[in-house]
């Protein structure tokens, strides 16, 4: 099979998927193992791709001519390779904890709930392989739209009003700032095909090219660059299971994707270094990562602290990308992989606690590392990894970052990181500390519980493994990010 | 041979067909008539659609008699255009018509209605074909005085007081619009519109001929419902008949902007209509008012035949918009969102009024939760209401590249911009719709609600498939529409 096949194939299966999970509504047993059948092979499809990647293949589909200009046009290249197999390796652990969580917890609705999840990893994966700006930006907007139904989920009125919030910044943004910016490089350089050094480097004056980043900086809000960071705390709304792919891996990785892939491929690293109209960048993306750390410092409930907490690690991203160096564009690269698996890991330990304990404030966690220890063993990896500590693979991006950002006498950046270390370890370690170390209330914890039901236990040690794997054997997602800074 | 005659059928068929019409007795049999006569409309229409691209415009002299002294009817790429949408979008509602009017109405008004249609439909297609200006009034008389009457027989009494305003106001309309031609032939002594294209230069920049064109552009703006004299519409359409909502909303205003086309452009002969006035800043400002203000009414409008017809003015807007920006981008926007446009309005209309057929009045809180006991109908809603917002892949989304293409050409980024940002008041309005169908728990009393009737979904879908189908394969329409453009323009 040739690779442009699998390509297609692999963002037809989940969409495929999707009918028959339709289907298969009423029968609880077909629906999920469809799911997991639909999440199997798109990963098997994805990895498959890999050794062309690596091997400097760069499959592409014929482009699809809709208006003049106006191309659908789909190619793989390493980023967008390293994003696909993130979000589909991680589809695989997600339906599983689903499974657990969703059927636990009684949830209703629980077949729109998987049909609207194929869906919006259908549109990752073309976001992921986009070959224009075009592409991306239909993916994007799909991606919105497909995950709006998941944030109304619980349909009681504070879901509603999330759920307004969440479309309108998201595509309101989108469609304001990220259409209108695609529109200009259309027809300032004729073509928005994703070219490496950039299309825009010979017909845009620097200060138009710095406008240009602004206008794709706030028009993707999905990378919660501050101020358009609003519509992630609300979407905590969700079931765990969406606020941990979907809200911590898929949907806000294609937004720090996009913007890394329009650095790479649309300004150009070197291009905007040159002109230098970016700076500003550095320091939105500086500032997000310290305030955000701050309000997460103050959050009690967990779900919102992970979620601020995960506003200011994709600025991590931004920051990489912005520091304009091959060394910083791998920081960006594998910070996009090592804080997925973080996180979501995270935010499995957040659900499981909710459904074995009914706990979701902070304040109301000590000693419960003593009833669930696999649960927040996972959760002090998880924390590990946010905070950049080996053996976890936070520390392999921050590594990257911090040499970057000294290699390029980035002071600026390189406080942030310092600053956000301690902000981060302040926030995390006094949950590990309450959960191991603390003893439990006199009150108890109301009912007498144990682990989780263990679909999600194992999910969640899953991807406590993977981050600590990723520490140990980073190779894959550093030959594709070094392929993507042209240094192999 | 009777390919030759083609233009002239395209009106004469229906015309004839509607007092034959009314002789009938049953419903079922005008309904069958008619349904026979609305779909050869478009066989004729893309039989002369394909004449045109090939052989360039077609002129048909009505009795043999020679132009300007007989009337002519005179086919070019924009007309052809038009006819092709005015009769697919006649067809098209046409299986829908039966079951929702048998709903509506007893059985001797259905007679009348399909009557009535059939008269608004040839005096549509009329004023489309014809190359006559006082052709164009008498067409206008006849398609107008047939939707007064589509429009009172609707089940509300609030469609008698709709009809009415609708009445007096066309009136004016249409009256101006003569006393305008009337001008006009005064200083040209023709009506014919090609001849008048010939002979207005020599007679340029005097004063009648600037009283002719603002009593042209001010009767026209009234029939096309250009703000803010759009008032007519929104009750016009909330209260006519589900399906004659639906087939006037997606056809009779396109006609008016038709004509505006062809004197803007063929008549007064491109830029100088809008420069000679001083006016394309003040056409451009209306547009953009008619895109921003009713689109904030309908954010906060109940009832949702309403809340579209609002919709309409906004889209409109864009129409207009893209005339005013006076170039080949701004004209195929806003030619292809004539059609894009009837698309996902008559779309949206008819299935609003597959939810009326079992709730009476449609507001935003009775279709709370409707989206479980109607999944067709809502899954429909949301692709049309997606267009609406025009998100790629939809003609929604085609329209909108080519007036924001046409705004940067002129370096106006601004307006650039505020194309797009409107786009955002559409999502609010039309994400308002999907989140209370769907995501709202359903009111007490509904709980027998059920699909349409299969024959009313199909006519919905098929307009909802289209509107997802030239988002994504626009060779045809645009095509045909960039072409149009340039034939106005005069530029080969």
């Amino acid at each position: 099979m040739s690779g442009v096949t699998t390509l297609l194939l692999a963002m037809a299966v989940p969409l495929a998927g999707a009918l028959l999970i339709a289907l298969s509504h009423g029968r609880p047993n077909q629906r999920e193992a469809v799911t997991l059948v639909t999440a199997g092979v798109m990963f098997g499809l994805v990895a498959s791709l890999v050794p062309e990647v690596l091997a400097g293949g760069r499959p592409a589909t014929q482009p699809w001519s809709i208006l003049p200009g106006l191309e659908l046009r789909f190619t793989l290249e390493p980023l967008g390779m390293l994003f696909a197999l993130v979000a589909s390796s991680l589809w695989i652990v997600n339906s599983m904890y689903s499974i657990g969580y969703m059927r636990s917890n009684d949830e209703p609705r629980q077949t729109s709930f998987y049909v609207f999840f194929a869906v919006a990893l259908a549109a990752t994966l073309g976001i992921a392989f986009a070959g224009n700006l075009f592409t991306l930006f239909l993916f994007y907007e799909l991606l919105t739209l497909s995950t709006y139904p998941l944030v109304v989920h619980k349909q009681n009125a504070e879901a509603l009003r999330a759920g307004r919030t969440y479309l309108l910044l998201l595509i309101g943004s989108s469609i304001v700032f990220f259409l209108p910016a695609i529109v200009w490089v259309s027809w300032t350089a004729g073509t928005t095909t994703f070219t490496l050094g950039g299309v825009v480097s010979d017909v845009m004056t620097p200060d138009e090219t710095g406008w240009l980043l602004a206008l794709f900086a706030i028009g993707i809000g999905k990378a919660a660059i501050m101020p358009m960071h609003r519509w992630l705390p609300v979407a905590m709304v969700a079931p765990t299971p969406v606020s941990a792919l979907l809200h911590a891996v898929a949907v806000v990785k294609a937004g720090v994707f996009s913007i890394v892939k329009i650095t790479v491929y649309v300004i150009g690293v070197e291009n905007l270094a040159r002109v230098g109209s970016g700076d500003w960048l550095l320091y939105v993306a500086g500032t997000t990562v310290i305030v955000a750390s701050l309000i997460a410092l103050t959050q009690d409930n967990l779900k919102r602290r992970l979620a601020y907490s995960t506003v200011s690690q994709l600025s991590y991203v931004v920051l990489a990308a912005a520091i304009l160096t091959p060394t910083s564009v791998i920081a960006a690269a594998l910070h996009i992989a090592a804080h997925a698996f973080g996180k979501i890991t995270l935010f499995f330990a957040a659900g499981s606690i909710y459904t074995a304990a009914h706990k979701t404030e902070v304040s109301e966690l000590d000693g419960i590392g003593r009833r669930m220890p696999w649960t927040m063993g996972a959760f002090a990896v998880g924390a590990l990894s946010m905070v950049g500590v080996p053996p976890a693979a936070g520390f392999t991006s921050k590594w990257y970052l911090a040499s970057a950002a000294l290699a390029a006498g980035q002071h600026f950046a390189l406080a942030v990181i310092v600053l956000s270390t301690l902000l981060n370890a302040a926030y995390f370690v006094p949950i590990v500390y309450a959960a191991f170390l603390k003893p439990e209330p006199a009150s108890g914890h109301g009912h007498a519980h144990g682990e989780a039901p263990w679909p999600m236990v194992l999910a969640l040690v899953t991807t406590a493994a993977g981050t600590m794997l990723l520490f140990l054997v980073p190779n894959l997602p550093l030959a594709l990010a070094r392929q993507l800074a042209g240094l192999s | 041979m009777i390919a030759a005659h083609l233009p002239a059928l395209q009106v004469v068929i229906p015309l004839l067909a509607a007092p034959i019409c009314a002789m009938l007795r049953r419903g079922s049999h005008a309904w069958a008539w008619t349904m026979v006569v609305s779909w050869a409309m478009p066989v004729i229409a893309f039989a002369i659609l394909l004449q045109v691209l090939e052989g360039g415009t077609i002129s048909y002299w009505l009795g043999s008699w020679e132009p300007p002294w007989g009337i002519e009817y005179r086919i070019d790429t924009v007309n052809a255009f038009v006819l092709v949408l005015v009769s697919v979008i006649g067809a098209v509602v046409m299986p829908y018509a039966r079951a929702s009017l048998e709903r509506e109405m007893p059985a001797d008004r259905q007679v009348w209605y399909y009557t009535m249609y059939l008269l608004c439909l040839a005096g549509l297609l009329g004023m489309a074909a014809t190359g006559d200006a006082f052709n164009v009034f008498v067409f206008m008389e006849i398609a107008s005085l047939s939707s007064y009457v589509l429009i009172a027989l609707g089940r509300d009494r609030r469609a008698l007081v709709a009809a009415y305003q609708y009445l007096i106001v066309g009136t004016i309309g249409a009256t101006f619009y003569v006393i305008g031609v009337g001008f006009l032939y005064v200083m040209t002594g023709t009506l014919n519109i090609a001849d008048l294209a010939e002979r207005l230069p020599l007679v340029e920049n005097q004063r009648p001929v600037l009283i002719a064109l603002t009593f042209l552009i001010v009767g026209l703006s009234l029939k096309l419902a250009l703000f803010p004299l759009h008032f007519w519409l929104p009750g016009a359409y909330a209260y006519a008949p589900s399906v004659a909502t639906a087939f006037l909303a997606a056809s009779a205003t396109k006609v008016a902007i038709y004509l505006i086309l062809r004197f803007f452009f063929t008549v007064f002969g491109g830029s100088y209509p809008l420069a000679g006035l001083g006016v394309p800043l003040v056409w451009i400002a209306l547009s953009l008012a008619a895109i921003v203000l009713p689109s904030i009414t309908a954010i906060y409008e109940k009832d949702v035949k309403r809340m579209l017809a609002l919709s309409s003015v906004a889209q409109i807007g864009y129409i207009t918009l893209g005339i005013g920006l006076l170039s080949e981008a701004g004209l195929t926007g806003s030619i292809v969102h004539l059609l894009n446009h009837g698309l996902m309005k008559g779309a949206l209309f008819l299935l609003v009024g597959g939810i009326a057929y079992s709730k009476g009045a449609v507001t935003v809180d009775r279709i709370a939760g409707m989206a479980r006991r109607m999944p067709l109908t809502f899954a429909g809603f949301v692709v049309a209401g997606l267009s609406m917002v025009g998100v790629p892949g939809t003609v929604g989304f085609v329209s909108k590249w080519y007036l924001v293409l046409a705004a940067i050409e002129r370096g106006w980024w601004w307006l650039a911009i505020l194309v797009v940002a409107s786009s955002v008041l559409s999502l609010v309005y039309m994400g308002r719709l999907v989140e209370a169908s769907y995501f709202r728990p359903s009111a007490p009393d509904s709980t027998d609600d059920q699909e349409m009737p299969r024959s009313m979904l199909a006519s919905a879908w098929v307009l909802v498939a289209a509107c997802v189908y030239f988002g994504l394969d626009t060779d045809l329409t645009v095509r045909v529409a960039a072409q149009a453009a340039r034939t106005l323009l005069g530029t080969p």
